[in-house]
């Protein structure tokens, strides 16, 4: 699973913070985050996959906000177009929780012995990998039991991501309903929440 | 059989927990419907060198998050519905582990009684037909079918041979199909020649034929073995009545009844213990032979006359005198007899030959089922006990083991009563004499503990008294347990039966009787196949045609 360095469709930034549980991306372009819930692929010695489950766009300085500039333009477009230096004063990063890796072109569903380093190339998942990655519903472990905010949320939007990619829909989400049964002991409240979220 | 084999039946979870006294605890694989379950199943569970079979005493439904129960998921939502029913919600099977097979062994010992209990997740499977005849055996010289488990098709055996060796009992409330099962059991001790049969048939359902709700009439067992059974009876007019004569007239003599007798009709004749007590003066008074009829024939003056001559309490005396007359209205009673029906009933019995006593007209006259079964059975009690003993362990010649079957046991087996009676006798000392009792009764909490506990093999069926299923299952190994499955138990015709007879408890539906085909199956032929059969034989021994 050698990773290309030409540039490519899938590549959609890089890792500029990092640690253990995960990592945050800046996106090349402007806005150019994946969905919430995505599955992404990090390179580095142990390519890392992560669901994506915070995004933010800001000013490059963050001790600077910025400032409204549209009060006499017609339409949202028509600001950016009018201040073409905002793409490059405005960046958008990612959060992912690390779900799992690969090491000898084996997929591992725990953690990678070092995260991805700083400036790894950060990729999205073809819908090929994504079927491959969560053939196994214990995927989700890392993530469900994970501390993050809007926790159900975003197994929630993995799940609506996932699913439509796999063969059986509906056998892959009993699986993963039963999965979560698990992480979730005496809370199949939590459980109902997120299956119900999820085949919105 | 190779114990370690894939057991054959439906895989139905793993073992959780539990205890050998308690019973195993299984969870129910979400795959299989709990409906599917019943009580009394039997199981196999698979150790790691054992085999284990057990009975399902309890079937639970558990979950595993209490917030389900208050708040139950949203199972319009197929996708919750199916995770919650496979996760949040489970069942649990209660197993009491009966027997285990162990290794290699299992083919030479058969199941032993299991002492142990499975490991954690051990698999645990339905039993299968192959696992049933492994445990119950076939239908052999000493194997009597009596019907088949709840969910298979098996056939289930008893072991007759070892049945008749001691007291049974067969139970259940009133049209639960005791009378039909007896009659089967009688059967297969003809058929088996494990031991001869005297019958005291109060509502004439053994002998000649046998009512039935569904069919009218079945056959009794003089029409099905004709040259094994003989039918006595008290009543000459009832087999007219039916074109139909015995094959010997019983009678009783007031020389014969005693006032032990008179004990044992206590609360048939609603007597006193005191008037009770007072026939055993009146007898003393009077002399053994005589005592009763001369009773019977004094006036009020001459009763209160001997109230005070032998000192006795005169209302107490003259209460005796008015219930004793009842028994000068049976026709059986004679002046005078001597024990010729007791020879008559042995010289049969010698022979071979099964005697089911018929009362006729007398079938609601509870004090002559009584009275005439007590009297009867203590002379032939004491006949094989001198047999016996003559016998001097000679096997030769020692008279054939005889079962005696009593409908309405408990008013021979009451606990007032039971250390007195010639039956209580017989039920405490096992085959001692060769003699054993097989007890039909409706209402087993009527019959004395210690009775109960001497019973061998106990077949009951639906029982729905507190009392009644207490009494049955005293003493009785993982009695807690089997007695949810006694009481739920089908209507008709199932049975639980546990016991010497048979190597583990097991619930049956019992065989079907009453049927041309039934008949057959126990080795009935009609004349014509009769017939032919001489005829065939005929030609065997002569060269054919
Ligand atoms: N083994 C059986 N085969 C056929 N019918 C049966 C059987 N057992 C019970 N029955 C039916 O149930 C009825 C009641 O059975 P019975 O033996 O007379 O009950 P009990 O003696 O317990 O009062 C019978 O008349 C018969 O119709
Ligand atoms: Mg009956």
């Amino acid at each position: 699973m050698g990773l290309s360095l030409e540039h490519d469709e899938t590549r959609l930034g890089e890792v500029v913070e990092t640690s253990t549980t995960g990592f945050v991306a800046q996106c090349y372009q402007l806005f150019g985050a994946p969905p919430l819930g995505a599955l992404v692929k990090s390179g580095g010695p142990y390519p890392a996959y992560g669901v994506v489950h915070q995004v933010s766009t800001q000013g490059i300085d963050p001790t600077r906000r910025p400032v409204a500039r549209g009060q006499d333009e017609a339409t949202e477009e028509d600001v950016y177009r009018s201040n073409p230096q905002l793409a490059h004063l405005l960046r958008t990063d990612f959060q992912a929780v690390i779900v799992g890796h690969s090491a000898e072109e084996d997929l591992r569903y725990h953690l990678p012995p070092t995260p991805p380093p700083i400036y790894a190339f950060v990729h999205m998942c073809s819908t090929e990998e994504v079927r491959m990655f969560t053939a196994n519903p214990a995927f989700l472990r890392p993530l469900a039991t994970s501390s993050i905010t809007a926790l159900e949320e975003v197994v929630a939007a993995c799940l609506r991501y996932t699913a439509p990619m796999q063969e059986d829909t509906e056998k892959f989400l009993i699986g993963v309903g039963k999965q979560l049964a698990g992480f979730f002991p005496g809370d199949f409240r939590r459980v109902e929440t997120i299956l119900r979220r999820a085949a919105l | 059989m190779n114990t370690s084999t894939n057991p054959h039946g439906r895989y139905l979870g793993n073992v959780v927990g539990g205890s050998l006294n308690r019973g195993i605890e299984v969870r129910l694989d979400p795959q299989v419907p709990v409906e599917e379950m019943a009580l009394g199943q039997h199981v196999v569970i698979q150790g790691q060198s054992r085999r284990f079979f057990g009975i399902i005493t309890d079937i639970t439904l558990e979950t595993s998050d209490d917030s389900v129960r208050a708040n139950p998921p949203d199972l319009s939502n197929p996708l919750v519905a199916s995770v919650v029913s496979s996760t949040a919600v489970y069942a649990t099977l209660q197993v009491l582990p009966m027997l285990a097979l162990e290794g290699e062994m299992a083919l030479i010992d058969g199941p032993m009684p299991a002492k142990t209990v499975p490991p954690h997740f051990a698999p645990v499977h339905l039993a299968a037909k192959e696992d049933v005849e492994m445990v119950f055996g076939r239908e052999d010289e000493r194997h009597f079918w009596v019907g088949t488990p709840l969910d298979l098709e098996e056939r289930i055996n008893i072991d007759l041979e070892e049945f008749v060796k001691r007291s049974n009992g067969v139970f259940g409330k009133s049209g639960t199909g005791k009378t039909f099962l007896t009659r089967l059991l009688l059967v297969g001790i003809l058929q088996k020649s494990a031991a001869v049969n005297l019958v005291f048939d109060m509502q004439s359902e053994y002998g000649w034929m046998g009512t039935s709700e569904g069919t009218g009439t079945v056959k009794g067992l003089k029409q099905l073995f004709p040259s094994k059974v003989a039918v006595f009876s008290l009543d000459e007019e009832h087999g007219r009545r039916r074109g139909i004569s015995p094959d010997y007239l019983v009678k009783v003599g007031y020389n014969q009844i005693e006032p032990e007798d008179i004990e044992m009709l206590r609360e048939t004749l609603n007597l006193s213990e005191v008037a009770a007590d007072a026939a055993f003066t009146v007898a003393g008074h009077f002399g053994q032979q005589r005592w009763l009829r001369q009773f019977l024939d004094l006036d009020g003056q001459e009763v209160q006359e001997l109230s005070k001559s032998i000192n006795v309490n005169e209302r107490a005396l003259s209460t005796l005198h008015n219930r004793l007359r009842r028994l000068s209205r049976f026709h059986f009673v004679t002046e005078r007899e001597t024990d010729e029906s007791v020879e008559e009933i042995l010289r049969y019995l010698d022979r071979g030959i099964h005697v089911v006593l018929e009362f006729g007209r007398y079938q609601n006259e509870l004090a002559a089922y009584i009275l005439v079964a007590n009297l009867l059975t203590r002379r032939i009690h004491s006949r094989y006990v001198t047999r016996k003993e003559e016998a001097m362990g000679d096997q030769a010649k020692e008279p054939r083991p005889l079962v005696i079957t009593i409908e309405e046991a408990h008013r021979f087996l009451s606990p007032g009563i039971a250390s007195q009676t010639i039956f209580g006798t017989i039920a405490r000392e096992m085959r001692k004499y060769n003699v054993t009792l097989l007890v039909v009764d409706q209402r087993p909490s009527g019959i004395d503990d210690e009775v109960m506990s001497q019973l061998g093999t106990k077949l009951s069926c639906l029982l729905d008294n507190e009392r009644d299923v207490d009494a049955v299952m005293s003493g009785v190994s993982g009695a807690r347990e089997l007695r949810s499955v006694l009481s739920k138990l089908d209507s008709k015709q199932e049975s639980l039966i546990f016991g010497h007879a048979v190597p583990m408890p097991i619930v049956v539906r019992v065989r079907d009787y009453g049927t041309n085909e039934s008949y057959r199956e126990l080795g009935f032929q009609e004349a014509s196949e009769l017939r032919q059969q001489m005829e065939r034989d005929a030609d065997d021994l002569f060269g054919g045609r």
